[in-house]
């Protein structure tokens, strides 16, 4: 009988078989458990057990004399009705988060994935000095960076004109507009992703600034990933008549698809419900989800509407990740 | 419950014997240090060539810059009548086994196997692949995946990928290095009886000189980044030409000794006081001061007062006798402090002799080998330091 | 083939090769690229994500024409010394720092005790306990600010919003975060080590205590910058659970509309640059070592 395991699958094996988790005593782990699982029940699921309550709710907070009062009666859906009517088919902002935010993740795994790639293979010493430069921006304000934005993306300034001269932005504005013909509801972008000479205050601008915000998201689940790849594997590929790229797609890519996965959850769901890159970068009819969601609950006082679209954002985001997920077929994420 | 060696089967998917491999004035530097020192050698189309040396010695750099997946500092690689030096690995007609095997974890043996293969976007891969499979014995594991196989399985898998794309040369990079020793040796045997029916060049790359001896045709011996000797097994252990094949291949006895003249065809020394003869062939030192050497195997024991006449002989006193059963393994010390090894075939019906015993140990001077003295008498030994 | 020696062999294969022609300097350049393209793409990506930082710290140095601070009007460093009387600004960095403290102190207690249960434990209920840490990452913030709003209100809290309905939130969502930087440095312990320990007649206090916790600490450490950083720059939930108080980033999003002061720029500027020295420093005093050594 041979001995265990040879090391002729790839990947490191694991520094000894015993670090996986021993059953000690048995309040031990319960104990720990208990302050921080308690926090989380309490300021997590059960804000979402009343968010979903208040969605079946109705009443309004702003009720002349500053209370606040909610009737929970009877089963009200119609918050969600109007939710639909309202955010779907009239004004597709549901559909324009999730088409945005989608864009937006292609965008960032693109931008992302060299870097991972290089700082896993190529960087040599200087890989835990490129790790904290891919980190180092998280440390400037977010808000502060993406209105930054609004500077470099400035109608005058260097960017646009030359997006301009080589007619990008001409091109782009005629392929990518809704006809008119369309129902409301497919209307995503009634004035192509961007204006004629403009990129401020039109959906790219919000698209770049959302890829922009989620970078370290990507990256470094990307670099986890592939850092953790065998070269030899790729150096078998080249042995084997693989040419550069079709070592990359062949083995790199799908060795890393667990970093791929996790990396586009944590760009795409964030996005989704993101006010900021709206509001700062986009013109008025480019509010989202989350600009919707914040001028409900701050603006209008419809608490329980709010409170649907809340919850129904969270539904949509939590079905297509379990959809993705199995079809992806990772287990572990965490 | 022992794994059932496969034997593979005789299979006539001989491609006529492949290339000569011709590596030429080959240097390779890593910043400032040499792991390969201007070398020069020629594998013959067909042998089964064994580069053996210890850890470092640029051995398996140096098929690596055959392989591809590292370029020469200086000189050439030619397989048959083609430069490869600067071409990519993709682009020689040369497959490796990696000591890791390296088999794609996503994907099935089935697939690993026909990756080569796939380069050409032919769709019928599947009767090559079966055949290889076959070849190895493996094909009911087509669909499974590499971590469900042990790891002499993987091991013959990462052959088959290899040699399902008949290349002219096939490198092994001491593949048999994770296999457990019953395992080892039965696929040394299947290795060497596959180079015989496939007729490809094999270049076969270990730190271990007994599989290298059991497989190889042609040993080249490494150190250092330069080659000591090459030849063929019995060429190198019985008439080794520096003190590291000596002690590398096997163990050595070394004695400090002169030649002192010739007579016929045969050397004169003189060895510590002792006089003794030895063909003039097997000297292999420009100068008179000389490592005397002969192989512990090839030295007799008996008891002092023995007669020894035509043989070289020298006196000692035994220190140690470990009985191993095939043999019995002695370490002697000579009156000038110097302790010497001999293996002694248990054929004496009296039993082994114990420490303290005095002996005589005889040999046939044709047995005796000399090298240049100016060279480490440890030089490929592995003795650590601080040991007598 | 047989009848020639094998240096005969060699040579006359040498012979019939045709002369070698280095390539030319095009054809180098050409490949340089070729082998160099992911890095360049990487270098792009680097430029991507550090652009707008420039423009931050740049603009700390501008003296704006108008309200607003989008164009270069030309170079002051009036607001690095205004900055600091600026009560808007340092009120609402006050609160920042405060709620990131309290917030990463709580959340990396608790999270690390959790990382230990999960790391070493085998217990019930382990993967609905993993599914509900990995839960409030999965979440947008935007539904996890209006879940709190919702509780608040619902506890007849709404009108004690404040600094510590924003604590409570922040610590809330840090702790998965720390969980999973602390597991992970948890996975990679090598059990021998403990094993060893105890075999040098360390009980298992002792053992923790010298082996372990040293081991996790820097993971903890991770962990613990990570929440800080979370907690500070938080907008979204802050803006749910905040009432009338006021952080830095909410500072920000309110002035957004009237024109955001150089001043505030300066306060990027340092805290970029403070974060990068603290990431820094210990890379190079190991860089020093190790060339030390």
């Amino acid at each position: 009988m041979s001995a265990a395991p040879a090391p002729g699958a790839a990947g490191k094996a694991p520094a000894d078989d015993t670090a996986r988790p021993v059953g000690k005593s048995s309040w031990t782990p319960y104990a720990l458990l208990t302050p921080g699982m308690l926090w989380l029940g309490v300021f997590f699921v059960v804000p979402t057990i009343m968010l979903i309550r208040m969605s079946l709710s109705s009443g309004t907070a702003f009720s002349g004399d500053g209370s606040f009062t909610f009737a929970f009666v009877d089963l009200q859906w119609s918050n969600y009705g109007d939710a639909w009517n309202q955010y779907v088919i009239d004004t597709p902002i549901f559909q324009k988060s999730l088409i945005y935010a989608l864009i937006a993740t292609v965008l960032t795994l693109v931008i992302a994935y060299p870097l991972a790639y290089t700082i896993a293979f190529k960087a040599g010493r200087w890989r835990n000095f490129l790790l904290v430069l891919v980190i180092a921006p998280f440390f400037t304000s977010f808000l502060l960076r993406t209105n930054a934005w609004q500077t470099i993306l400035v109608d005058s300034g260097p960017v646009v004109t030359f997006m301009n001269d080589i007619g990008l932005l001409n091109f782009l504005h005629t392929v990518t507009n809704t006809p008119d013909s369309w129902p409301s509801w497919a209307q995503i972008f009634p004035d192509g992703i961007t204006a004629e000479d403009r990129v401020l205050a039109t959906p790219l601008a919000v698209i770049i600034g959302l890829a922009y915000n989620f970078l370290p998201f990507m990256t470094l689940p990307l670099y986890a990933s592939l850092e953790r790849i065998d070269v030899r594997l790729i150096e078998a590929a080249t042995d084997l008549y693989s040419s550069a790229w079709t070592a990359f797609r062949k083995v790199t890519f799908p060795l890393s698809l667990p970093g791929v996965v996790a990396g586009t959850l944590l760009t795409f769901i964030p996005a989704a419900g993101d006010p900021v890159n709206a509001a700062l970068l986009g013109s008025a009819s480019d509010a989202l989800m989350g600009n919707a969601i914040d001028a409900q609950f701050k603006a209008t006082g419809n608490y329980p509407l709010a409170a649907a679209l809340s919850a129904l954002l969270m539904f949509v985001i939590v079905a297509m990740v379990a959809v993705y997920v199995r079809r992806a077929g990772t287990e572990e994420l965490v | 419950m022992s794994e059932q060696t496969p034997s593979i089967a005789a299979d006539s998917t001989s491609t006529g014997g492949g290339a000569d491999l011709h590596i030429v004035d080959v240097t390779k530097r890593f910043a400032s240090f040499k792991a390969v020192d201007d070398l020069t050698l020629t594998i013959p189309a067909g042998s089964f060539f064994a580069l053996l040396g210890p850890s470092g010695c640029g051995k398996t750099t140096t098929l690596r810059m055959v392989a591809g997946l590292e370029e020469p500092s200086e000189g050439r690689i030619v397989i048959g009548s083609e430069d490869v030096t600067h071409r990519k690995p993709y682009q020689r007609p040369v497959n490796t086994v990696f000591q890791s095997y390296a088999l794609f974890p996503h994907l099935d043996i089935f697939e690993n196997v026909a990756f080569g293969l796939r380069r050409s976007k032919k769709k019928d891969v599947r009767n090559e692949v079966e055949a290889m499979l076959e070849l190895v014995e493996l094909s009911t594991y087509a669909r499974r995946k590499p971590t469900q196989l042990s790891g002499g399985q993987q091991q013959r898998v990462a052959v088959a990928r290899a040699l399902i794309n008949k290349p002219e040369v096939l490198l092994l990079d001491e593949p048999l290095g994770a296999l457990d020793l019953k395992l080892r040796r039965q696929m040394q045997i299947e290795l060497k009886r596959i180079q015989t029916d496939v007729g490809i060049t094999f270049v076969h790359v270990t730190h271990d000189q007994e599989e290298a001896m059991t497989m190889a045709d042609t040993i080249a011996v490494m150190n250092a980044g330069r080659i000591e000797q090459m030849g063929a097994p019995m060429e190198l252990y019985e008439n080794p030409v520096t003190t590291f094949v000596a002690n590398f291949l096997g163990q050595s006895n070394l004695i400090k000794g002169q030649i002192t003249g010739k007579s016929g065809g045969d050397a004169l020394l003189e060895v510590q006081g002792q006089r003794m003869a030895m063909p003039t062939a097997r000297v292999h030192s420009e100068r008179d001061e000389v490592w005397v050497g002969v192989r512990p195997e090839k030295m007799q024991i008996s008891r002092t007062g023995t007669p020894t006449d035509g043989e070289n002989a020298v006196t000692g006193v035994v220190t140690d006798a470990s009985y191993i059963g095939v043999s019995t393994q002695y370490l002697v010390d000579l009156p000038w402090g110097q302790e010497v090894g001999v293996f002694s075939q248990n054929l004496s019906t009296e039993g082994p002799l114990s420490a303290g015993d005095q002996v005589v140990l005889h040999w046939n001077p044709a047995h005796t080998f000399a090298l240049d003295a100016a060279q480490d008498a440890d030089a490929g030994s592995e003795k650590i330091e601080g040991d007598a | 083939m047989s009848t020639m020696t094998i240096d005969e062999r060699r040579a006359q294969a040498l012979a019939e090769l045709p002369p070698y022609r280095e390539p030319g300097p095009a054809t180098r350049g050409l490949r340089w690229v070729r082998a160099h393209l992911v890095q360049f793409f990487a270098a792009c990506a680097l430029l991507f994500m550090f652009i707008p930082v420039f423009v931050v710290v740049l603009f700390s140095f501008n003296s704006p024409a108008g309200k607003y601070n989008y164009v270069w009007n030309e170079f002051s460093t009036a607001a690095w010394t205004s900055v600091w009387s600026y009560t808007e600004i340092t009120d609402s960095l006050i609160v920042s720092i405060a709620v990131a403290t309290i917030s990463t102190i709580v959340a990396t207690v608790l999270g690390t005790l959790i990382a230990f249960a999960i790391g070493r434990h085998n217990f019930r209920g382990r993967g609905g306990t993993n599914l509900l840490i990995f839960m409030p990452m999965a979440t947008p913030e935007v539904v996890m600010g209006s879940s709190l709003l919702t509780l608040f209100v619902a506890a007849q809290q709404e009108g004690s919003l404040g600094w510590m309905t924003i604590t409570i939130a922040h610590i809330m969502f840090c702790i998965s975060f720390v969980v999973v930087t602390v597991k992970a440095r948890i996975a990679g312990l090598d059990s021998r080590l403990e094993q060893a320990a105890m075999d040098l007649y360390a009980d298992e206090k002792t053992t923790f205590r010298k082996v372990t916790f040293p081991l996790v600490l820097p993971g903890i450490v991770a962990a613990a910058m990570l929440a800080f950083s979370l907690s500070f720059d938080d907008f979204v939930i802050t803006n749910f659970t905040s009432g009338q108080t006021v952080t830095f980033p909410m500072y920000i999003w309110g002035a957004a509309g009237r024109g955001i002061p150089p001043e505030a720029n300066v306060v990027g500027a340092i805290m970029f640059g403070i974060a990068l020295i603290v990431v820094l420093v210990p890379e190079i005093v190991r860089g020093v070592r190790k060339s030390r050594s």
